[in-house]
């Protein structure tokens, strides 16, 4: 196990909240936006109607306001941490997208997406055992 | 024809955008304190960069693209040909962000791109 770097451990921090509010903006948004039901014409008067039933459900709200919090620590993190290393780690939310589904929506879940779970884990994994920054020393 | 080029402009939007605001935060320099005051001061600088602007600029464009695109593409083809934009990600930051990738953040990357892939699928 290498030993962590402030830096490093600072860089995981920040993650925590840009995978929560990342996954929780899709679910909060997704469940907004079945409740507002499919979109069946495309014609401006509908879409307008359709964009002003997004707009009053709190739901929608929410699931804005939490991807507002998921940008400002994005940027925040990456004031400091490689690109590199944050896109692919924040990646874990596309593996807490299914759990969350699963237990807020009770959506199933197949086999192929506990696998496609388990080896983004793997793959954050072996990214945060990689430095955080490799730019910028000089 | 039309598949692959909106495609391309969901990738490239949305991953040049994502470098391009990482480019504008790294003008800012690191953030050492996180007081409420100190976390606004950094937002309003944020918000004065140019890259920052054109960084949204291409996440719109690539948002935008990729709407568009799912009015006729069916989900499970858009999402894991998406999941592609980790690895032109990993380029783009070696390119243009000068970022050393090793060879152990390689190999993560492209177990998070296969692993976005399958959970699109499954």
């Amino acid at each position: 196990m290498p030993v962590r770097s402030a830096l490093q451990i600072k860089t995981l921090v920040l993650l925590v909240p840009i995978v929560v509010f990342a996954s929780a903006g899709n679910v909060l948004l997704g469940k907004g936006m079945k409740q507002i039901g499919e979109a069946r014409a495309w014609s401006p008067p509908a879409l307008a109607a359709l964009f002003e039933r997004a707009f009053s459900s709190p739901w929608v709200w929410l699931g804005i306001g939490s991807l507002l919090i998921f940008l400002a620590s994005f940027m925040l993190v990456l004031s400091w941490a490689d690109y590199s290393f944050v896109a692919p780690a924040a990646a874990v939310s596309y593996a807490l997208a299914p759990l969350l589904s699963h237990w807020w929506l009770g959506e199933v879940v197949t086999p192929v997406r506990w696998v496609g779970v388990a080896v983004i884990c793997l793959g954050v994994a072996l990214i945060t055992r990689t430095p955080a920054r490799t730019t910028g020393f000089e | 024809m039309r598949t692959p080029l909106c495609l391309l402009l969901v990738i490239l939007g949305s991953t040049g955008g994502e470098v391009a605001v990482t480019h504008a935060m790294k003008q800012i320099g690191e953030v050492h304190n996180f007081s409420p005051r100190a976390l606004l001061v950094f937002l309003i600088r944020a918000l004065k960069q140019k890259w920052f602007w054109a960084g949204l600029g291409l996440l719109a464009l690539g948002f935008f693209s990729l709407l568009t695109l799912l009015t006729w593409a069916d989900v499970s083809l858009v999402i894991p040909a998406t999941a592609l934009s980790f690895v032109v990600g990993g380029l783009a930051a070696k390119l243009f962000l000068g970022e050393r990738l090793v060879p152990m953040r390689w190999a993560g990357i492209a177990l998070v791109s296969i692993g976005v892939a399958l959970v699109a699928m499954g």
